[in-house]
């Protein structure tokens, strides 16, 4: 050990109730102690007080999905940082330098063995944890609510999925109906408590239908069907709809909002709107999955696709 | 010397991005209650500035002259009353759907005083652009003309007497904010999938009404 220039003239402390205290490993187990306790109570509170209300909520399943992996996420998480801090606090308090006394330098560092082992273990199982749940969890419920291309591999348990199709033109969303006509409107209206499928496309750039709350978010392609599934609560209620792809000067405007009615409200709503719409749907083209925009702008029509659909699964109300 | 120079070219960069076209305010001297006329002019190419060939709307001040613009600076919770003096050769519309008449009061719109609900892009002259404000679900398509009609505008704008359609329509503005309007008819031509260029750019294609209170 030597004195610090800070304190020239200083004579290192090497009393035997110094050297002592430097040794004491009783440091450890009090800050294990105390890590511990803080670690248990602030867990208990974040997944019982906090986990609740975590985004994205619980309006479908997916929702409710993601909502527990960012509890079961961050419940893990937050132990480690706990540490990090009630060592960061401990070391302040207990080992502050006293007033008065001259700086010394401390012992120096040597190996831990098992300091070192331990870290590393632990550590590495907390990843690779995380890296099981996390990949897991990707693939459930029926896609997590992801993009899954035109063949989707993940579908719901139930086999009356709502088919609506989400198409993004620059910059507005609008979505069809196939299961009633194939009307199309600007208002995205689901039911509750029914498992949909989301058939989104695009009809010029890239853009991508994130429909946050109902734990939805796929990308808009040209020319492309891009499926996600959702399966609805018993809750109504509105949620927003983003464009989750920079797509244009106007891309943060792409944002609108959806509402989730009770079956029978939302069968009298597309029962409704069909019958409203039905002049402006004879116009639409021919309901397709995908649509080939003209690249080449002003006399770009909205042609139909000629690809089948991506599988078996049965459409609302067959 | 050195830091003058950048001070200038910063300057000046942010002036050129700053930059925005006059705004048509049709705020100054309005009486609350009493409606607002807007008249705006869509035409192929507005013929002079920095880009001449660029499809534009034109608004024509309270004071009757035409403004290059697409600032329309609005009051509040007042009925506005639209003519669209329409020029443009059209097309089918990239969707359908915007062929329809939405948001407006009694949810027409008059093209040469006939009341219309909806456009078959896929006939006639097709549809030239569409007066859309997505944030107040307004959308109104304006009929294209023929572009071989011997009137056919091809003056630098405004275009007076040329072959065109005149479009009515009235909406009521909301409380005060700055709606975007836009046209769903990809009219950028030569910009990928039509929506680059004018589409883009305020004072052509893109615009906003300024509602005030």
């Amino acid at each position: 050990m030597t004195a610090l220039p800070e304190t020239p003239g200083a004579a290192p402390d090497t009393s035997p109730a110094a050297a002592a205290d430097r040794s004491d490993s009783g440091h450890g187990r009090r800050i294990f102690a105390i890590w511990l306790v803080v670690a248990v109570v602030i867990d208990v509170l974040f997944v019982f007080l906090a986990g609740p209300h975590l985004p994205p909520g619980a309006m479908t399943q997916n929702a409710r999905s993601q909502q527990i992996d960012f509890t079961v996420i961050t419940a893990t998480a937050l132990p480690v940082i706990l540490f990090v801090w009630v060592y960061f606090a401990y070391a302040l308090i207990v080992w502050r330098h006293p007033k008065g006394e001259p700086l010394t330098d401390g012992p120096p560092l040597r190996g831990h063995f098992r300091i070192q082992a331990s870290w590393i273990a632990v550590t590495t199982v907390i990843v690779m944890a995380m890296f099981v749940y996390g990949t897991v969890e990707l693939i459930g419920p029926a896609g997590a609510g992801g993009g899954e291309g035109p063949a989707p591999i993940w579908t719901p348990a139930s086999s009356n999925v709502l088919v609506i199709q989400v198409i993004g033109q620059q910059w507005r969303w609008t979505y069809r109906y196939p299961s009633f006509g194939g009307f199309e409107t600007d208002q995205l209206v689901i039911p509750n408590d029914t498992a949909i499928a989301f058939h989104v496309t695009s009809l010029d750039v890239i853009h991508s239908f994130w429909a946050y709350q109902l734990g939805v978010k796929s990308d808009a392609n040209p020319g492309s069907d891009n499926v996600a599934f959702t399966t609805t609560g018993s809750a109504t209620g509105t949620f927003i709809v983003r464009c989750a792809e920079l797509c244009g000067i106007w891309h943060a405007d792409m944002t609108t909002s959806g509402v989730v009615l009770s079956k029978s409200a939302f069968e009298r709503w597309a029962t409704l709107t069909e019958v409203k719409q039905a002049a402006a749907t004879a116009l639409l083209p021919k309901f397709a999955w995908s649509y080939t925009p003209d690249a080449n702008g002003a006399d770009g029509g909205y042609y139909p696709d000629s690809k089948d659909p991506y599988s078996s699964v049965q459409t609302y109300g067959s | 010397m050195f830091a003058v120079v950048v001070a200038l070219v910063v300057f000046g960069a942010m002036a050129f991005v700053g930059s925005t076209p006059p705004a048509a305010d049709y705020t100054q001297g309005h009486q609350p209650g009493q409606p607002v006329n807007v008249t705006l002019q869509t035409v192929g190419s507005i013929g002079y500035g920095v880009h001449p060939d660029w499809v534009s709307y034109l608004a024509e001040a309270p004071g009757g002259q035409w403004v290059h613009t697409t600032l329309l600076k609005l009051p509040a919770h007042s009925k506005i009353n639209v003519t669209i003096l329409q020029y443009d050769s059209g097309s089918p519309l990239r969707n359908a759907f915007f062929g329809q008449v939405q948001g407006t009061s009694g949810g027409d719109e008059f093209i040469n005083g006939k009341p219309t609900r909806l456009v078959n892009s896929n006939a006639g002259n097709g549809v030239a652009h569409t007066f859309s404000v997505p944030a107040l679900d307004i959308n109104v398509p304006l009929l294209g003309v023929d572009p071989s009609a011997s009137n056919f505008c091809s003056t630098p704008a405004p275009c007076g007497s040329a072959e065109h359609y005149t479009v009515q329509f009235s909406f009521v503005t909301p409380g005060p904010g700055d709606y975007r309007f836009q046209c769903f008819i990809p009219c950028g031509l030569g910009y990928l999938y039509g929506n680059g260029g004018p589409m883009s750019t305020i004072g052509y294609m893109g615009g906003f009404l300024e509602v005030t209170a």
